[in-house]
């Protein structure tokens, strides 16, 4: 199985959105690489043949009417917003003025 | 009058009903024993007491008004009404803090309900609180909370298992008869074991997850801790069954045999006879500790006495469980947690534009054991791993269920195993290798992974610490379950060890009692 580099563990830490330290990206260097070790045991077993599972009760698709019905208001669903205009939640500007 | 926080909940339900005692005299005695104990075990991360006494004086209500309408009118009344109960801080409580345990969600108030709380609700229960856990639900000690470890009250430097610990101690430390808490990997049925106290996880799809904070979705199921089966059958009864919210909870009927479990002892201990119980092989591991062992096998033969015959059985992929859980947890873990961006709810750092702002907020508001996580999911599902990792473990994942299937189609009831291979580790003890945390659930999570109910039951102590009996179930077989649990309860009831209380509780009350963090450190 794969090992971790350091700029492996950069990357990832990039694709998860994560902002971490240098000390912490040096610890989960080793203790990721250890975990990934373990997982090498899955190898000893032949699959090819084996459908995956996803889910383990055998539910058919359940639908319900399509009706419109009352959601939370719009003051709920803000309250907890760290930021907020009006009605909006605030984000920084993704796009320049030109 | 006994003290009121040592019955159990059916037995404060008797005495609601009478009218011996009134469902402020409960929540007033355990909330008391809440705010005393709290410094010592932080169990509790919020307790509500304005809110508790509110719901009691309601439930006292409900039960003046049926007592003057008759008999019958009080037979009708729901079996929760009135009785203490304790939600995991992820339970989604309107209006109230709800934490998951992390600095992330520091603040926040959820907007509704969760499903089990309109259930909760609905049967009259009292919420008295939340407890205290692993952040998101990952971990196997509490010590993950980003608001301080939780301590095991039959030794206060000892952790309390989790990740549902302050759940567990709550109902251990007699401060709820009842509590909810969440099992991905053995979250419930560990800290039950570690505390000496009956979890249950039931079968994937029984409880409404609505309203939870999700960990990993193709694991996660709620149920409940309690102090016997009968208690525990009555709450999973008040919150089971099928709701349009969650696309995942089942329509299958909730059996009412949840909530009569048998009252008499001689009754209980018949239901054992006949039973065929599997003992898996696998799951009597290398680095069990004696005193486990032979409690557990002492629990067997006690149930062989009894009349149930046990045969040993092999559930041959058992090994494969830890990595195969540990891919699919952490993968579907980093897809749930994407929703933590510091825009909509939660914590907010800003350090510049959109992407600065997620890495500052995520970096800042999740902890060491969560990043741990995220990380390793985000590898598993990344371009060029999915294969050789997160398909690879879903496979291994149907070989894994595939040993259970087995032995139901050979006809087995149940399937008796240890809970833990250890007895409550010293806080700490676990806390700089992520592996050796990741093994306390080994003889758990296999279980989550094939979506099967299972319960752990207290089996006696090893070193002066509880022992956890686990029973493992075919697909919405708990009452089946928990028949069994209380028929081991019948035929253990004069035991030694059940008059026990938790050895370091007194301890617990002492204002000048140092905190878990403090022990810890």
């Amino acid at each position: 199985m794969a090992t971790l580099s350091r700029s492996d563990v950069e990357h990832v830490a990039h694709l998860a959105r994560l902002g971490l330290s240098d000390a912490e990206l040096s610890v989960f260097e080793g203790q990721l690489n250890h975990i990934l070790d373990q997982y090498a045991i899955l190898a000893e077993l032949a699959t090819d043949h084996i459908a995956p599972t996803a889910q383990t009760i055998e539910l058919e698709n359940i639908l319900r009417e399509d009706v419109v019905r009352p959601s939370l208001p719009t003051s709920a669903v803000l309250a907890n917003a760290p930021a907020r205009d009006g009605d909006f939640f605030v984000v920084p500007a993704i796009l320049d003025e030109r | 009058m006994p003290d009121l926080t040592r019955l159990h909940a059916h037995e404060m339900a008797a005495l609601l009903r009478s009218g011996e005692i009134s469902a402020r005299e409960l929540a007033e005695a355990h909330l008391a024993a809440a705010e005393r104990d709290n410094r010592a075990l932080n169990a509790w991360l919020t307790i509500d007491r304005a809110r508790a006494l509110e719901e009691a004086d309601a439930a006292d209500a409900r039960f003046e008004a049926a007592r003057s309408e008759g008999g019958s009118a009080l037979r009708r009344l729901p079996a929760l009404l009135g009785i203490p109960v304790a939600l995991k801080d992820l339970v989604s409580v309107a209006g109230g803090q709800c934490t998951a345990g992390s600095r992330i969600l520091e603040g926040y108030r959820a907007p509704y309900d969760a499903h089990i709380t309109e259930r909760l609700r609905e049967a009259g229960a009292v919420v008295l609180g939340k407890t205290n856990m692993d952040e998101f639900a990952m971990g196997s000690s509490t010590e993950h909370s980003a608001f301080g470890p939780t301590a095991n009250p039959w030794a206060l430097d000892r952790v309390p298992g989790g990740s549902s610990g302050g759940s567990a101690v709550a109902v251990a430390a007699f401060h709820a008869p009842l509590s909810i808490g969440t099992d991905t990997g053995g979250s419930i049925r560990q800290p039950a074991a570690l505390c000496g106290i009956v979890g249950l996880k039931p079968t994937y799809g029984r409880v409404s997850r609505y309203g939870i904070v999700a960990f990993a979705s193709s694991l996660d199921q709620i149920g409940p801790f309690a102090r016997d089966a009968r208690d525990a059958g009555a709450l999973l009864h008040a919150v089971a069954g099928r709701d349009e919210r969650d696309s995942t909870s089942s329509p299958e009927p909730v059996p009412a045999a949840l909530d009569t479990l048998p009252a008499s002892d001689d009754q209980a201990a018949t239901t054992l006879r006949g039973k065929r119980l599997g003992m898996p092989r696998e799951y009597f591991v290398a680095g069990m500790e004696p005193g486990v062992e032979a409690r557990v096998r002492e629990a067997v033969a006690a149930l062989e006495a009894a009349g149930a015959t046990v045969e040993e059985v092999s559930l041959p992929h058992t090994d494969y469980g830890l990595a195969t859980y540990y891919i699919v947890a952490p993968a579907e873990a980093s897809a749930n947690l994407a929703r933590y961006d510091g825009i909509r709810f939660g914590l907010q750092r800003r350090d510049g534009d959109v992407l600065a702002n997620y890495l500052a907020t995520r970096g800042a508001g999740f902890g060491d054991e969560v990043k741990r996580r995220i990380m390793l999911g985000t590898y598993a599902l990344s371009a060029g791993y999915y294969d050789a990792y997160y398909l690879k473990a879903q496979k291994v994942r149907t070989l894994i269920k595939g040993d259970f299937d087995a032995l139901w189609a050979q006809g087995f009831d149940a399937l008796v195993a240890p809970t833990s291979a250890t007895v409550a580790f010293p806080l700490g003890a676990r806390l700089d290798d992520p592996v050796a945390m990741y093994l306390s659930d080994a003889c758990t999570l296999p279980v989550n992974m094939a979506g099967l109910p299972g319960v752990s039951i207290p089996c006696g102590l090893s070193d002066g610490l509880p022992v956890g009996l686990q029973l493992i179930g075919a697909a919405w077989s708990e009452a089946e379950l928990l028949g069994l649990a209380r028929g081991y309860e019948a035929i253990t009831a004069g035991a030694d060890w059940r008059t026990l209380e938790p050895a370091d509780l007194h301890r617990a009350s002492d204002p000048a009692a140092p905190t878990p963090g403090a022990r810890a450190a």
